[in-house]
């Protein structure tokens, strides 16, 4: 199976060539895909983190006598 | 104000590529648009991620993403470039993005801001804007593109290089 293949257009003279990714352009690829998977489920993971406890502090605030729209007014 | 807007290049593409660049920019403009609409053949594939000069380092940036439902996500992230479309998503849907590019040939770092919104007939469906830095003084004379994932741009996939001049 063939690697996939870039795209280059040379500003400088209109031409575009088509040319297939080394190995180790594919190897870097793969790579950089499993690192931005890692990234990207940190990210969600810290976002979650962070959805519990506004959730959290909601509830304690609502315990205290806040009303839904007042605990709104302090966001 | 910008009072010239100059089609530098554009790139409609023939079949399914990897990545895609821009080499050889004139240096002779104040500013870069970079015009974009994309689908890509993964199921995983969401996010464009840019290079300036071949470079993927000293990349910063914050997002703002609003997914169709829920509550609307933000956070840090470096060399985004736009929300492509998966295959899971409606046939034939292409995403509509812009990159803007000020003082690219400066000797400052570059900021460069960008607004991308995917097309999906349902209620997932991801826009997005993010403001970026490279954190580097060299001019940029090139411009890549590609997927966080292993995926790869479809054919008809569009791109759209402008120069814009302030004088």
């Amino acid at each position: 199976m063939p690697n996939p293949t870039k795209v280059i257009v040379d500003c400088s003279t209109g031409v575009t060539t088509e040319v297939e990714l080394t190995d180790a352009e594919v190897a870097q690829r793969e790579a950089d895909a499993a690192a931005y998977a890692v990234e990207q489920a940190a990210r969600e993971a810290a976002e979650a983190a962070k959805a519990t406890a506004k959730a959290s502090a909601n509830a304690k605030l609502a315990k205290l006598g806040l009303t839904a729209e007042e605990i709104a007014a302090l966001y | 104000m910008a009072n010239t807007y100059t089609l530098i290049e554009a790139k409609s593409l023939g079949s399914t590529t990897a990545t895609i660049t821009f080499s050889a920019i004139p240096q002779t403009y104040t500013d870069l648009k970079l015009v974009t609409s994309t689908r890509c053949n993964d199921a995983g594939s969401l996010s464009v991620r840019i290079a300036f000069n071949s470079n993927t380092s000293n990349f910063t940036g914050i997002y703002l993403q609003g997914a169709g439902s829920g509550t609307p996500s933000s956070g840090s992230d470096g060399r985004r470039a736009g929300v492509s479309i998966p295959t899971t998503y409606t046939s034939n849907t292409f995403t509509n993005d812009e990159i803007y590019i000020p003082n690219y040939t400066s000797a400052n770092f570059k900021s460069y801001s960008l607004d991308s919104t995917q097309e999906n007939n349902a209620t997932l469906s991801y826009a997005e804007l993010y403001a970026g830095l490279w954190s580097d003084t060299a001019a940029i004379s090139s411009i890549t593109l590609t997927l966080d994932s292993a995926g790869s741009f479809v054919a008809n996939s569009t791109f759209y290089l402008y120069g814009i001049k302030n004088s």
